[in-house]
């Protein structure tokens, strides 16, 4: 079966997100007000496996040794069959 | 004695490092293509600066999964002495062989600039060479530089004396305005439990010539090699 994962890369709560915080700056300056801005990186990645389970606990691995980096990012998977 | 410079796909120091070994300290030196994967006949190790990869999905984080890490790995824990500068500490604090991670500066910009850096250990085999408290002129180019670790691994790293260099003033007080990247304590530079690998930002092969406006870096490598000669 083919499944598409969506991987969301964050940095984990109370760290420093430079990024977010110059956009919400520049959001200002078009008035906007915001609470707050974090950014986030998103990865598509389309993969054979058994099952739905299968597919996760790949892409669960991959998270664990690349696309994220435990130390700094916390990252959440969707996953949906293709057809 | 032979130090090996690791090549990747991006790295772009590698050539002033090679000089600064050969043509500086007339030490055996050799740059050497990241498929290789035997280093057993080095005697110590540099990985370079540069953007390996093009920084793709963080900076060092595709070097630091090929191969010739775990050679380099190796290398370490026979106690032989391994650098990494800039984009080679990124590469180390990715693949595991020091604590902690660069992330993205405080303020978010690409900052190419002299620095004052403390030493603050003498006991590595890199730092061998200096005083405690001696403050050294080195430049720094980076915009992922800002070193963070968490609560447990900043009390070990401190309480371990594995802070190498901290960024200070030109009085050599570790202040916010000295602090070029947020990184947490000024930390610029850092050794490996075992203190045989250091990872800092600041590049030292930059400041190894008086053309170049300062030599503080050279003692750096100076250590290094006399530490691999009295091996």
């Amino acid at each position: 079966m083919q499944y598409q994962a969506e991987v969301t890369i964050e940095l984990k709560s109370g760290m420093l997100d430079p990024e977010g915080t110059t956009i919400k700056r520049a959001l200002e300056h078009l008035g906007y007000e915001t609470e707050s801005v974090k950014t986030a990186k998103k990865y598509a990645i389309i993969l054979q496996a058994g099952s739905i389970h299968d597919a996760r606990e790949t892409v669960e691995e991959m998270c664990q040794k690349l696309i994220s980096n435990p130390i700094i990012h916390n990252y959440s998977i969707s996953l949906r069959e293709l057809q | 004695m032979s130090i090996g410079i690791i090549q990747f796909g991006g790295s772009n120091c590698d050539l002033d490092v090679l000089h600064v070994l050969k043509d500086v300290l007339g030490v055996d030196a050799e740059l050497v293509w990241y498929k290789e994967e035997d280093l057993k006949r080095f005697d110590g190790i540099v990985v370079p600066g540069g953007f390996s990869y093009g920084d793709y999905l963080r900076a060092g984080s595709i070097a630091a999964r090929t191969p010739i890490m775990a050679s380099i790995k190796a290398l370490a824990d026979e106690g032989k002495p391994v650098i990494g500068i800039c984009n080679g500490f990124q590469i180390l604090t990715e693949s595991g062989l020091l604590e902690g991670a660069l992330t993205t500066n405080i303020y978010p910009k690409f900052r190419c600039e002299p620095t004052f850096l403390r030493v603050e250990t003498t006991d590595t085999p890199f730092t061998s060479k200096f005083s405690k408290g001696d403050v050294l002129s080195i430049p720094i180019a980076h915009m992922e530089g800002n070193f963070y670790a968490d609560e447990f691994t900043l009390s070990m790293l401190e309480g371990n004396e594995q802070v190498a260099f901290r960024y200070v003033n030109r009085d050599g007080k570790a202040t916010d305005e000295a602090n070029p990247n947020g990184s947490l304590e000024n930390i610029a530079g850092i050794v490996s439990a075992k203190k045989n690998v250091l990872g800092m930002m600041p590049h030292p092969e930059r400041a190894s010539e008086e053309a170049l406006g300062s030599r503080d870096g050279l003692k750096i490598f100076e250590s290094m090699v006399e530490y691999i000669s009295s091996q």
